[in-house]
């Protein structure tokens, strides 16, 4: 047993869901009960997704125990057939699921359906949601993926990305304009927006793109011994990966490395004397292995920040995690424990923090800057304009994304559904920087000098949250300077309130 | 138009579509993003799973706090493998916690779907905990799995669980059942003592300082009407429930003191008269906000069971027309009131088939429908407007001053839709 207040990932199942949720044509059929369909809101809401996610949940409930859970899992399979008409299904339990023992695998073979049923066996108890998402994927690729003849002319699979991915959407855009660039076509882009027909085209690729080891890693590896498919080992993020990454497509195909960087400006911003006092900012890097490897190569090679100190959520990338901090000289902290995270930025001080949500609050709290550069995602993560983090537009958005907080402080936060709480008060204000943080006056116009308001009123006043307050206040003043009144009651507060209430 | 007071079947008789497929709700766990916030005292610990953890944040949505007043004590395969160390484990963690957290004085041990296929026995753990730290600390155990509990039910077994352990009492005096923001609990226990009613108890209350007992002289009035084994067991122990509808709207509100009132031998013109000012600011208000919803269709999904008192508000103060109501469960004892009101409601549903219940709200095409998180965007993206019923639970929509904000959550979704000129693909 291990107590958790935040945790970077979620259960495996959601691993797999991210993978359904991504493909077209494939649905999922989850032994679960009913408050795991919480996980249909990260898609769409989070993600900002118009469909729902393609999952049927089974929902039993605690008197279905005793009798035929099993049936429910069957019957949901039937129907979610019937209704969807799939290409292929992926079935399997969540951790409740797990410990009744009904092997969905099992029972969704045995229904016979004209469609591929895929089990899947992702230990709830053991592992999290990247494994489940990598896993998810391989299952899928090797039930579906068949050798085929190679395209005649030279191209690739984009592997990897996934819904709820940090900037997976923009990113398949750049690099497919770049691999375009250098005359390699992209064969399937998958999970993200392949169908399971697609997959069985897989083969049909020179080799494979793998975007996010996270995600894809045993998916090339499995095309590679059985396809015979290498795949790219560079992470195009930043400008020396991405112009690697070039390089490495070259080896592979013996096509001309090419890389377009009219638009790149990066090194330019970079070099200006305007970004002078990026010079040695200690900057603490934390998130996922691959994201965080990349931007310590951009933080120290291409914004000349000084970094104090990585880590990252995900065991299964602790290897090379350790391998580059003992190269850069610093000390690497593998760990999903949000409270060992700020233990550590705590003793560092950096000056800067690139990392995930969770950092980001941390910082908020010890008032050091932040820059989000990695899952787990957050609504703001999935903006509406174009904003890769690979490729050459990538690093533009990358200098820009960094460098802001510095700048500027964010923010904006949710803070007043939590600002009666004692962990946390209006005093602390809406801004990333604890210090310093300026709070938006509410402070009495000179319009209402005159009018007086009563303690009582006054008290009530201070219950509206704080961004609202000052309208609040000059409303009511306005309304009972109209009114003739000289004095303010908790009764006027709310005449006023309901007077201009739309 | 019939007045609030006056006793009518409504919808009492009927008939409940009773459908069982997919439910597409959160599980209990998920009341204790507001229980802790209106309990600053306590701790929540669920025993469960990574899902639970991953739950309560996504339903928390933000992540504000170093360390919230709530957690999970994540369940390994080594808890799973023997019985007898998941009970040590919940002791050392439970300790490992509460030496970190000086300040909690009530801790609720909260029981999951994992922890209860595992049959682990939470309250026995509560009270040999209960042992180790009374009287600083105070444990309790409630469930919110999912197999047992659905998304306010969660409130309801913690609140059940702490009338389980109250005194009894016989002081004569009235409980108010049902957790409220501050600021509408503020305005409440001001009308209530206007009107003449003291010795107002809460429950939940904000410390466990002011513990009170329960007993054949306990009046007890509902605010909200999620809290059904919270009523059966108040009911066992004596008390006697105010039977009345919810204070949602101007009418409601009223409805509700004077129901109390008579209890307690005060007249409805006293209401009437100390009420006045404030029945018409909400009229008004009301009146104001809930234009855009005139004659508007609505369909509700079940969700945090508020749904047949806001249908109430929604038809008979907002001049809406109800499609279908649904709820994951109907408590006649405590949605009688509104269910009486409602004059025409063409399908009440309980319990749900999301599939089944997603095409009938197809076929209506309801101008406004009003559904979980997980189903809002999907149905916009359909051309229909919705409104996330979450945001009802967050909210502060109880009495008379809340009556316009309330009918506002309502009506904003309908009046986007007619400012936005460019249209979404
Ligand atoms: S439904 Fe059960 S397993 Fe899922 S989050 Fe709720 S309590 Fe945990």
């Amino acid at each position: 047993m291990k107590l958790s207040v935040w945790t970077y990932e979620g259960p495996p199942h959601v691993g797999a869901m991210r993978v359904a949720t991504a493909m077209n044509g494939l649905h999922y059929v989850l032994h679960a009960p009913q408050g795991d369909t919480y996980a249909d809101l990260l898609f769409t809401m989070i993600e900002r997704r118009n469909h729902r996610p393609p999952v049927t949940y089974t929902t039993f409930q605690a008197r279905d125990l005793g009798s035929d859970t099993a049936k429910l899992f069957r019957d949901a399979c039937q129907a979610a057939y019937e209704r969807f008409k799939p290409q292929a299904m992926i079935v399997g339990a969540s951790c409740t699921a797990e410990l009744i023992q009904d092997d969905p695998g099992g029972l969704g073979a045995a229904l016979g359906l004209p469609i591929p049923v895929i089990p899947l066996e992702l230990p709830s108890y053991q592992r999290k949601e990247n494994f489940g998402a990598d896993e998810t994927f391989l299952q899928i690729v090797r039930t579906l993926a068949k050798p085929t003849d190679r395209s005649a002319r030279v191209s690739c699979n984009l592997i990897g990305p996934t819904a709820l991915g940090f900037r997976h959407r923009d990113d398949i855009t750049e690099i497919t304009a770049l691999l375009n660039d250098m005359g390699v076509e992209v064969n399937v882009t998958a999970p993200y927006g392949a169908t399971p027909a697609d997959i069985t085209r897989l083969g049909a690729a020179h080799f494979n793109v793998l975007m996010y080891p996270e995600t894809g890693e045993s998916a090339c590896r499995w095309m590679e011994r059985t396809l015979d498919q290498p795949y790219t080992r560079t992470i195009p993020i930043g400008v020396g990966a991405t112009k690697d990454f070039v390089e490495e497509v070259a080896a592979l195909t013996g096509c001309i490395p090419r890389l377009d960087t009219d638009r790149l400006r990066l090194p330019w911003y970079s070099a200006s004397v305007d970004s002078t006092y990026l010079t040695g900012k200690r900057v603490f890097i934390f998130g996922d292995g691959t994201h965080v490897a990349t931007a310590t190569r951009i933080a120290r090679e291409e914004m000349g920040f000084e970094v104090v100190g990585i880590g990252c959520f995900n065991r299964e990338m602790a290897r090379p995690i350790r391998a580059l901090a003992k190269d850069i000289g610093v000390e690497a902290l593998i760990s999903d424990d949000y409270l060992e995270v700020e233990g550590r930025i705590s003793n560092l001080a950096p000056e800067l923090i690139l990392g995930t949500q969770m950092e980001r609050h941390i910082g908020k709290r010890l008032g050091i800057p932040c820059a989000v550069i990695s899952a787990p995602v957050h609504v703001q993560d999935f903006p509406a304009r174009y904003s890769p983090q690979m490729g050459v537009e990538g690093a533009n958005v990358i200098f820009d994304t960094w460098v802001h907080p510095l700048v500027m402080g964010l923010e904006e936060h949710l803070l007043h559904m939590f600002r009666e709480d004692p962990e946390f008060n209006d005093a602390a204000g809406p801004s990333h920087h604890a210090h310093g943080a300026k709070q938006v006056s509410d402070a009495p116009d000179p319009i209402g000098a005159q009018i007086i308001w009563l303690d009582e009123a006054e008290r009530e006043l201070r219950k509206v949250p704080f961004f609202v307050r000052g309208k609040a206040r000059r409303n009511t003043e306005a309304f009972a300077e109209a009114r003739g009144d000289s004095q303010i009651s908790v009764e006027t507060l709310y005449e006023a309130k309901a007077h201009y209430a739309r | 138009m019939t007045t609030p007071g006056q006793i009518s079947k409504g919808c009492t008789q009927t008939p409940v579509l009773r459908e069982r497929g997919q439910h597409e709700v959160f599980c209990g766990l998920t009341s204790i993003i507001w229980l802790h916030r209106m309990m600053p005292d306590s701790f929540f610990l669920v025993v469960g799973s990574r899902t639970c953890a991953h739950l309560l944040q996504s339903a928390a949505g933000v992540m504000i706090f170093a360390e919230p007043r709530f957690g999970t004590a994540i369940l390994e395969e080594t808890d799973l493998a023997g019985m007898s160390d998941a009970q040590d484990e919940i002791d050392r963690e439970v300790d490992r916690l509460l030496s970190r957290r000086a300040d909690i004085r009530r801790l609720f041990l909260v029981g999951s779907c994992p922890s209860e296929v595992i049959k682990l026995d939470l309250a026995k753990a509560a009270e040999r905990l209960n042992a180790r730290y009374a009287p600083k600390i105070r444990v309790l155990n409630f469930t919110g799995s999912g197999i047992e509990t659905t998304f306010t039910q969660g409130e309801d077994s913690c609140l059940a669980a702490m009338v389980a352990a109250m005194p009894s009492s016989d002081t004569a005096g009235l409980v108010i059942a049902g957790g409220l923001p501050d600021v509408v609990q503020d305005q409440m226990l001001d009308l209530l003592d206007r009107i003449g009613v003291k010795d107002v108890r809460l429950l939940p209350n904000r410390s466990s300082d002011e513990e009170f007992g329960i007993g054949p002289n306990t009046h007890v009035a509902f605010v909200q009407p999620f809290l059904g084994e919270t009523y059966d067991i108040l009911v066992r122990r004596g008390a006697h429930p105010v039977s009345a509808p919810f204070p949602f709207g101007e009418q409601g509100t009223t409805a509700w003191l004077k129901a109390i009132a008579s209890r307690f031998g005060i007249s409805s013109d006293h209401v009437d008269a100390v009420t006045e000012p404030a029945r018409l600011r909400a009229r008004k208000a009301v009146a104001q906000a809930s234009e855009p919803l005139d004659g508007k269709r609505v369909f509700l999904l079940p969700d945090s069971q508020l749904e047949v008192p806001l249908a109430r508000f929604l038809s008979r103060e907002c001049g809406m027309e109800l499609v279908e109501v649904g709820t994951p469960y109907l408590h006649r004892d405590l949605v009688g009131c509104d269910l009486a009101q409602i004059a025409d409601c063409p399908t009440l549903s309980e319990g749900q088939d999301v599939e089944k219940q997603l095409d009938r709200v197809r076929a209506a095409r309801p101008d406004l429908t009003v559904c979980g998180l997980g189903l809002a965007n999907p149905l916009e993206a359909e051309g229909l407007a919705t409104k996330w019923a979450i945001e009802l639970v967050f909210s502060p929509i109880h009495f008379y001053e809340q009556a316009g904000d309330l009918a506002g959550l309502f009506a904003r979704p309908l009046r986007r839709r007619a400012m936005l000129q460019v249209a979404a693909e």
